[in-house]
């Protein structure tokens, strides 16, 4: 649900909505009755989606967070609360803080290592080296895999007792070790795999930005004699600006929805809590928390929404400036 | 798709099913077949069971053995049992209940686990009429909150099948009986005959004779217990066994039910002992599938494992035979001739709003017969009957020594999950709070079973 809300928000970059007011203006005059019609048309359904798919069940969520409800039966029996859920979140609950602790590792991980990588590759890439395409399908290929099948190849890889890399390390005569039941390693564990498919995504969206960057602006600074790391950095960054954003809006949304994998391992539990699992933990089984959950999720919406919000406003200030 | 909370047996395949999936898909399956694949095995349907319509006359015809006549009509049945064996065993009770009483009764499937998550919404849209599903709490539960409808007068002919304990199993809290069990199985100590005979290990009865057995395991290099508990369930069954044999089944089931407190004592006691056996047991455990847990059993690396007899699926056919098993060992206190125990039960339940109530009733009085409850275990012999069986020449020995070890017991429990409310036991509740001990069983025990107090304290009233 959440990542809807902040997907919606993506396609905000500084092009749409961006005609002048006094162009449009002029062009209402222009349109026929039945022009109207059909934009009506086309902006009324796209809104009317919009508005039930994503902001009726958010403020659903919202409301439903100051209630306690177990799913049965109809709306008569869900009970309000007040903030009961929250408190009861922050102080007793668990795995609460765990997960938000977690949440923050991984986008820490992506921001600062998995998606670096991936723009990493993609201006190796572009550089039309020998074998680009075979690189580019390796790269790429893990995106093509659900997280739910990463999840399995993990644990392919990582159990204790039959998997490969202990088996390959023990062959070395290296002792087995625990990587997916020790609470200190196990995240760290499957952010690598969650990683090999984060890197290959944001690789193909800024290798198919860098196509775009005109040649001649690289010319030009290859004449005035910089290197290419200072092309890289004051030229073709800065010109990659909307890619550059979207890139981070999905580096923040990847990693704040992370579930199938810690879900696949061992449903979120030790060291592996997640505010996703959470919520789904508490709403399905037979004696689900309907309300319990929907706290948790609006704490999840405010910690995915507030990061974007916050970066956008600042830079679309800066482009209105 | 991994095992959750019910140690159900027929898991075990599931996981592996979707590895082999996984792997035709990496050595070249394209990828978007690999991903439908996945999807499609988690939720299957399958098509209704022809009934054999020439059986119907037949059995009606046979006017005493089959006192409903044919024309009851049909009903319909939900299995959660997806998987090949499991769901044959429902066929074949199906069919024979179909035979003897001439109900006919298509059969849906929803996966295992699937089915356990959306059971709520399930069983408050549109439910088929008969629906397989559990005893203890999580029958109480929808019970409680009316989605079930009560089978007393099926109870007043089924009655003598059972024995008392099943009988106070199939019960809602308002005393109605609203369940008809079919199979159970034990939670035992598992080891295999022929690795015991050729090491001279014997079997332990009491605490001291596991220790020093133990001991003596661990100096030829074996491991003396396998113990798994990746998917937060399998522990919960080493905490039951030591709750009844340290306080007895009364306490346990009290505790469970909220009627005890965690912060008691006589708690603390329990996880004190569940400290001096984890030295016994397989190292690492929380990264580790039950599934894993029973192959080190079975390869001969760990001596015992205590586990529903379902772990013997890990074994080789072919060794079947050689799976021996006897209760967890007694600890010297006063409950040590109750011998407590886990034995789940399966069951059929009947949903609020039947569409034909007499045939799913005469179903489910069929189902309650030793003969249909036999049907249903076919070739299977990891479980027993849940009615009283006076003919048990087609039990193996196996399934003889589980009989007498749930008979011996003076205090059967269904499980932790079973046992207590499911927002307590799931993964936000028990199964992490026991990962949490075993991860520090040194821990501040006070404090420790105050912490699980509290997320008791917690849930909303039910």
């Amino acid at each position: 649900m959440t990542s809807h809300v902040a997907g919606s928000a993506a396609p905000t970059s500084p092009e749409v909505g961006a005609a002048p007011a006094s162009k449009r203006q002029k062009n209402r005059g222009l349109l026929s009755r039945r022009d109207m019609w059909v934009l009506a048309l086309l902006l009324g359904i796209p809104a009317f989606v919009h508005v039930f798919l994503v902001w009726v069940p958010t403020l659903a969520s919202v409301l439903l967070s100051f209630t306690s409800w177990n799913g049965i039966g109809g709306l008569d029996r869900i009970r309000f609360v007040g903030i009961d859920n929250y408190r009861v979140l922050v102080t007793t609950y668990p795995p609460f803080w765990p997960a938000i602790t977690h949440n923050l590792i991984w986008l820490g991980f992506f921001m600062l290592v998995a998606t670096p990588l991936g723009i990493f590759f993609a201006v190796l890439l572009d550089k039309e080296i020998r074998g680009t395409r075979f690189y580019q399908g390796a790269l790429y290929l893990p995106v093509v895999l659900s997280l739910a099948i990463v999840g399995f190849i993990a644990q392919l890889f990582l159990s204790t007792d039959q998997g490969l890399v202990n088996g390959v390390l023990g062959s070395f005569g290296v002792k087995p070790v625990d990587w997916l039941g020790n609470s200190s390693l196990n995240l760290w564990a499957i952010l690598i795999f969650a990683s090999w498919r984060q890197v290959g995504y944001v690789m193909i969206l800024y290798l198919a930005g860098l196509k775009g960057v005109d040649p001649t602006l690289r010319e030009a600074a290859k004449v005035d004699g910089a290197t290419e790391v200072q092309t890289f950095f004051r030229i073709v960054f800065p010109v990659m600006r909307p890619i550059n954003i979207v890139v981070l809006v999905i580096t923040v949304i990847e990693s704040l929805r992370a579930f199938d994998l810690a879900y696949i391992i061992n449903r979120g539990l030790n060291g592996l809590e997640l505010l996703s699992v959470l919520v789904t933990n508490n709403i399905i089984g037979e004696a689900s928390r309907i309300g319990f959950g929907s706290a948790i999720a609006v704490v999840l919406l405010v910690v995915a929404v507030g990061p974007i919000v916050l970066y956008l406003t600042r830079t679309l200030r800066e482009e209105s400036r | 798709m991994a095992a959750p909370m019910t140690p159900a047996p027929i898991d075990a395949g599931g996981t592996r099913r979707t590895r082999r999936i996984m792997i035709r898909g990496l050595v070249g399956l394209s990828a978007a077949a690999l991903i439908f694949s996945a999807c499609s095995s988690s939720s299957a349907s399958s098509a209704p069971s022809a009934a054999p319509a020439s059986q119907a006359p037949a059995s009606a015809g046979q006017a005493s053995e089959a006192p409903a006549s044919a024309d009851l009509g049909a009903t319909t049945i939900r299995s959660n049992e997806h998987e090949k064996v499991p769901a044959a065993s429902v066929k074949a009770m199906v069919d024979y209940c179909t035979t003897k009483t001439g109900v006919t009764a298509p059969i849906s499937i929803t996966n295992h686990n699937d089915f356990q998550d959306k059971f709520n919404s399930f069983m408050q849209a549109t439910p088929d009429d008969i629906v397989k599903w559990f005893t203890g709490e999580r029958l109480r539960f929808p019970a409680r909150n009316g989605l079930l409808t009560a089978i007393d007068d099926v109870w007043a002919t089924i009655g003598a099948n059972y024995t008392d304990g099943m009988a106070k199993a199939s019960q809602g809290d308002d005393g109605k009986k609203y369940a008809v069990p079919i199979v159970s199985y034990p939670w035992v100590v598992l080891y295999r005959k022929s690795f015991f005979q050729e090491k001279g290990y014997t079997v332990p009865k009491t605490w001291d004779e596991f220790v020093t057995l133990a001991k003596k395991i661990q100096g030829d290099g074996i491991i003396p217990l396998a113990f798994a508990d990746k998917d937060g369930w399998p522990a919960m069954g080493t905490f039951d066994v030591l709750n009844m044999r340290v306080n007895g089944y009364q306490f346990h089931a009290d505790l469970l039910a909220g009627k005890e407190k965690w912060t008691d004592p006589k708690v603390q006691a329990v996880f004190k002992k569940w400290a001096e056996l984890l030295p016994y047991t397989q190292p690492d455990p929380l990264g580790r599938t039950w599934q894993e847990g029973a192959q080190t059993w079975a390869n001969n690396k760990a001596a015992m494992y205590f586990l529903g007899t379902f772990a013997s699926q890990q074994v080789p056919p072919a060794d079947l035979a050689d799976v021996d098993f006897f209760p967890f060992p007694t600890l010297g206190t006063q409950y040590d001739a109750e011998l407590g125990i886990d034995a789940p039960v399966d069951a059929w339940i009947l949903s609020k709003a039947p569409k034909n109530l007499p045939a799913a009733k005469a179903m489910l009085a069929c189902f309650a017969t030793p003969e249909a409850q036999l049907a249903f275990l076919g070739e299977d012999h990891s479980q027993i009957p849940a009615s009283k069986v006076t003919d048990t020449s087609t039990f193996t020995e196996q399934q003889k020594k589980m009989a007498e070890i749930i008979g011996a017991s003076g205090g059967v429990a269904q499980y932790l999950d079973r046992d207590t409310r499911s927002d307590f036991a799931g993964a936000q509740g028990m199964q992490a709070l026991l990962q949490d001990f075993i991860k520090n069983p040194s821990q501040d025990l006070a404090a420790y079973t105050q912490k699980i107090q509290g997320v008791y304290d917690s849930l909303p009233a039910q």
